[in-house]
């Protein structure tokens, strides 16, 4: 049982690490699900800019995310706090879920049912937060629970640039050799992945059952 | 609101034109009159234009020419929600608002347009009765209704700020035929006693005959003839006779052998 060692002998730092961490992931998406609401709706009016958006976001992930950490020291005000960069990286990565299902969950709205809301006398933003964003509520649901889960793993790596959350006992322990260690912070990890997964799918069944 | 001109028809189509860029005429150069409180059925075949017409009528469409007037006004210069405000639309299908209650579906314009709560719900309930649909159905949300249910939600949704014009695309046209016989012989009455304009696309022949006052056969975009409906029964106009025939002959044919397929060279024998 010494895999819970460390856990069981240091309460207080798996959970101010476990903190951190949820922080990260949490502020990242959030970030994302403000810039990614918007443009996907700004996108899913413009097929041309859809392609191009999508291609640029698709393009980060091209980019592995220790190298993404690593160019983002170079940028200035971000650069310098490891949290900061972490963030912005991990809400660059978490844009593409969201934005593209935020996107396809508008276009896979029923065109009858726009079109009866347009001929009644809907104004085009009452469509969109009375119809389309409603209907499309599921489907960019499961991009946010893609875009979470996705945070959460890669915030991991963060703590290689130092900006702190359960990879800083994952890297400890690498280089100490040290199994329990390494579990301390993979395991939490894992777990917080899980619930928010477990959470998210369920909201997600709840949202799209009604349609 | 500007007040309507007595005099002017309900909607009045002026060569109205409607053309995709670079593509063919749906509507050609269209003039028709609808007076306030008739019931204009737009007759044809699939393709000829019937719907795209409605849709100008509602500036879903813009006419590509000719003039389109509501009330003697050009349909440019009315205010686009209130124009559409002032038409209720009920289409195929019915477009309800699938994530809504029936309540709220019908709801909806009046709380767009800020009636209080209250008002909305005794309106919810009186067109509830009008449509006869029971109050109790209130809270489904139209997956558990039947067809002709959400068909009669759709139009009592179109009538719930009291339009003076209603635009109906097919509107019992997903029915079985037992019950959108039972829903045109309602709406008939129905249109009785709220006397409003409404304008009807429809292949459907019975359907113009019973519940029209006057029957628009459209052909390619072009209006073949301008009919009521006692008239079109009686005519002899190429057109109006091709489609008497067409809906009376399949009681006929449809019991007839199909013809043995043709067989080819290659097929084993």
């Amino acid at each position: 049982m010494n895999l819970l060692d460390y856990l069981l002998a240091h309460p207080r730092e798996v959970l101010t690490l476990t903190l951190e961490h949820i922080s990260l992931a949490g502020i990242s998406v959030g970030i994302a699900i403000l810039v990614g609401l918007p443009l996907g709706v700004a996108i899913a009016r413009r097929p041309a800019l859809a392609r191009m958006v999508l291609g640029v976001v698709n393009s980060i992930y091209v980019v592995p995310s220790l190298a993404l950490f690593g160019f983002l020291f170079a940028v200035p005000w971000i650069g310098e706090r490891a949290p900061r960069m972490a963030i912005v990286a991990l809400s660059l990565y978490a844009l593409l879920p969201i934005l593209r299902n935020v996107c396809a969950g508008i276009l896979g709205v029923d065109p009858a049912v726009v079109d009866a809301g347009r001929g009644l006398g809907l104004t085009d933003g009452q469509i969109l937060r009375r119809v389309e964003l409603p209907l499309a509520l599921g489907v960019i649901v499961a991009g946010v629970r893609v875009a979470v889960v996705l945070a959460i793993g890669i915030a991991t790596i963060a703590a290689a640039i130092g900006a702190g959350g359960l990879g800083e006992l994952i890297f400890r322990g690498l280089a100490m050799v040290n199994n329990s260690l390494i579990f301390a912070g993979a395991l939490p990890a894992a777990l917080l992945a899980l619930v928010a997964d477990l959470s998210l799918g369920w909201m997600e069944g709840r949202l799209r059952e009604r349609v | 609101m500007a007040p309507p001109q007595s005099s002017a028809p309900a909607i009045a189509l002026r060569g109205t034109s409607y053309r995709v860029p670079g593509g063919p005429a749906l509507v050609d150069s269209l003039s028709l009159e609808i007076p306030v409180g008739a019931t204009l059925v737009l007759l044809g075949r699939s393709g000829c234009g019937k719907t795209t017409t409605l849709r100008l009528m509602n500036r879903l469409l813009e006419p590509t020419a000719g003039d389109l007037l509501i009330e003697g006004r050009p349909v440019k210069e009315w205010d686009l929600i209130r124009l559409r405000r002032r038409m209720g639309y009920a289409i195929q299908d019915v477009g309800l608002f699938p994530h809504y209650t029936v309540e709220r579906n019908i709801g909806l314009l009046p709380a767009v347009e800020g009636w209080p709560a209250v008002r909305i719900r005794e309106r919810v309930r009186e067109l509830l009765a009008l449509v006869g649909l029971d109050d109790s159905l209130v809270s489904r949300f139209p997956r558990e209704l039947s067809g002709g249910q959400r068909q009669r939600v759709g139009v009592a949704r179109a009538l719930a700020l009291d339009p003076p014009v209603l635009l109906m695309d097919e509107p019992f046209g997903a029915l079985d035929a037992l019950t959108r016989a039972e829903l045109q012989g309602e709406f008939a009455r129905l249109q009785q006693r709220l006397g409003k304009t409404v304008v009807l696309v429809t292949h459907d022949l019975r359907e113009a005959l019973l519940l029209g006052s006057q029957i628009a056969l459209l052909e390619a975009g072009h209006l073949a003839g301008l009919y009521t409906p006692e008239e079109f029964q009686r005519t002899s106009d190429p057109p109006a006779l091709a489609y008497r025939n067409a809906f009376s002959a399949p009681n006929r044919g449809t019991a007839q052998p199909l013809p043995p397929p043709p067989r080819r060279s290659g097929d084993p024998a």
